[in-house]
C-alpha cells in the first residue's frame, strides 16, 4: 500500500490533500508510519520496525496499525490497488 | 511601456454577501500587462469599496437596472464623456442583460466588455438548467421553476425532500415540508420576483470553479475552490484552491461546447460516488476571484487584455492550496465624502 503521490505531508506531520482542500494533523508515530509508506516499506517492515523500537506488544501494535491504515483508506488518501 | 486603461467596474458592496468588484479591482491593479484608473459604479452610496483606500480612484452612482436599460446606459455615457472608459466589467447577474444588449453602443462610445452572448446568459438560467444539462452532457439536480404557489402542490410528486428554494438571481433556502416551500417562496418572489427554482437537494461537497472562456471554446483559465467556511447566507468567507482534475474536464468541456464568452462561475455539488453535480452557472467573475489571482491566474486582467482585442494565452496552471480568509474591518470615512456622493452622484477619491 502506498500513499498517494500528490498528497503533501510536511515535516511537522501536517497533511494536505489537494484533490479536496482537507489537511489533516499527525501525530509522531502517524508521520512515521506515512514516512515508511511513503519510502515503499511494506506493512510486516513497519510493523517490525515498531516492535523493535517501541515497547508495544504484536496484539496491540496489529489493532491499532489495522486502524491507522483504514484510517488513511477511509479518507482516500492511498493509491487505489 | 504599459498602456493604462480607464476601467469601470461595478460590485463594490464588500459586505456579508459580497460582491465580486474589489476583488476585481485588486487583481486589475497587480495586472502586469497594464496600468489602470479605476471607476466605481455603485448603486448604493454606503457600498464599503468606496470608502476602502486604493480601490476605486472615482466613484459614480449609477441607477437600478430596474429603473431601466435608458437610464442606465445614459449614465454610463454621462461617465464616459468625462472619464472616456476603455473597459466596463459588470459583476451583478441583475444589471448583465443590460449591458449585453448594450454591448454594441457600449463599443461604439469605445468602451469595450467581454460578456457571455444574450443567448448563452438565457440557457444557464437555473430555471433553465435541467435543459442546459441535457443539451451538453452534465449532471444537474432536478429542478422546477415555479411562477405561483399552486404551481407547488402540481409538482409535488417530482420531488423528495428537502429541496432548496432558490431565488432566480440570488437567496437559496432548504426546505424539509410544503409549508417550508410556500414560506420561502414569498419571502423570495417578494425580493427577486418569479420564477422561484425548487431545486433537488444533493448531499456532498460544495466546489466551485472560476473560468474564463474566450467565446471560441477555449478555456482561457480556470480555478477550483472549495468553501472552507460559509456564512449563514451561504457565502464563503474561507475558501481553499484544490487540484481536482474532474472540475478542470467539466469546465473545460462546458466552455468548449457552449463557447463561453467571459467570466464565468461553476458552482458544483461533488457526491460521496464522486458524481459531480452542476447546481449553478453564475455568468460573471465570483466574488472569491482574488483567490485566483493570488494562486496565479488573474482572471480579470486576461478578461481586459481580451475585452481591448489583445490576444491572450491560457493560463497553463495555478497553486493548489492558496486559501483566502475574509475578514470585517472598520475603516473611518467623513460625512463630506458620504454628502458629495448622495448631492453630485461623484466622488473623486
Amino acid at each position: 500500500m502506498t500513499i498517494r503521490k500528490n498528497i503533501a505531508v510536511s515535516e511537522s506531520g501536517f497533511v494536505f490533500d489537494p484533490d479536496n482542500g482537507d489537511s489533516y494533523t499527525l501525530n509522531e508515530t502517524g508521520k512515521l508510519i506515512i514516512d515508511m509508506l511513503a519510502e515503499g516499506k511494506t506493512e510486516k517492515e513497519i510493523k517490525n520496525y515498531f516492535t523493535e523500537h517501541y515497547d508495544v506488544d504484536e496484539g496491540t501494535l496489529e489493532n491499532n496499525f489495522n486502524d491507522f491504515i483504514i484510517m488513511l483508506k477511509n479518507f482516500n488518501l492511498t493509491e487505489n490497488e | 511601456m504599459k498602456p493604462k486603461y480607464t476601467i469601470a467596474v461595478t460590485g463594490l458592496n464588500n459586505t456579508d454577501n459580497p460582491g465580486p468588484g474589489v476583488p476585481v479591482i485588486r487583481s486589475l491593479r497587480e495586472a502586469k500587462s497594464f496600468d489602470v484608473r479605476i471607476i466605481g459604479l455603485v448603486y448604493e452610496n454606503l457600498e464599503p469599496g468606496i470608502y476602502m483606500k486604493n480601490v476605486a480612484d472615482k466613484v459614480y452612482q449609477i441607477p437600478y437596472p430596474s429603473s431601466g436599460s435608458d437610464e442606465l446606459m445614459q449614465r454610463i455615457a454621462y461617465i464616459n464623456d468625462k472619464e472616456n472608459l476603455d473597459v466596463l466589467i459588470p459583476n451583478f447577474d441583475a444589471e448583465l442583460f443590460t449591458f449585453m444588449k448594450g454591448e454594441k453602443q457600449l463599443k461604439a462610445s469605445g468602451i469595450n466588455t467581454f460578456l457571455p452572448t444574450i443567448e448563452q446568459f438565457e440557457e444557464r438560467h437555473k430555471s433553465e438548467l435541467p435543459k442546459f444539462g441535457k443539451k451538453y452532457g452534465f449532471d444537474i439536480p432536478f429542478s422546477k421553476p415555479v411562477a405561483n404557489l399552486s404551481d407547488i402542490n402540481s409538482i409535488r410528486n417530482e420531488f423528495d425532500f428537502p429541496v432548496l428554494v432558490k431565488g432566480k438571481f440570488y437567496d437559496a433556502y432548504l426546505a424539509y415540508n410544503t409549508s417550508q416551500i410556500i414560506e420561502y417562496f414569498n419571502k423570495i418572489s417578494a425580493k427577486w420576483g418569479v420564477p422561484v427554482i425548487i431545486q433537488e437537494f444533493i448531499k456532498g461537497t460544495e466546489v466551485n470553479v472560476s473560468a474564463l472562456g474566450d467565446g471560441k471554446g477555449n478555456t482561457i483559465g480556470a480555478v477550483p475552490m472549495r468553501k472552507q467556511y460559509i456564512t449563514d447566507k451561504g457565502k464563503a468567507w474561507g475558501g481553499i484552491t484544490i487540484g481536482d482534475k474532474n472540475l478542470q474536464d467539466i469546465t473545460q468541456k462546458l466552455i468548449s461546447k457552449t463557447k463561453w464568452r467571459g467570466g464565468m462561475e461553476l458552482e458544483i455539488i461533488k457526491t460521496h460516488e464522486n458524481k459531480y453535480y452542476i447546481i449553478e452557472i453564475n455568468p460573471r467573475i465570483p466574488a472569491w476571484i482574488y483567490l485566483a489571482t493570488g494562486a496565479g491566474q488573474n482572471i480579470p486582467e486576461a478578461l481586459v487584455n481580451m475585452a481591448v482585442g489583445k490576444h491572450v494565452e491560457p493560463f497553463k496552471n495555478y497553486d493548489t492550496g492558496k486559501m483566502f480568509i475574509r475578514y470585517s474591518y472598520d475603516i473611518i470615512g467623513d460625512i463630506s465624502q458620504f454628502e458629495k456622493l448622495s448631492v453630485t452622484g461623484e466622488l473623486e477619491l
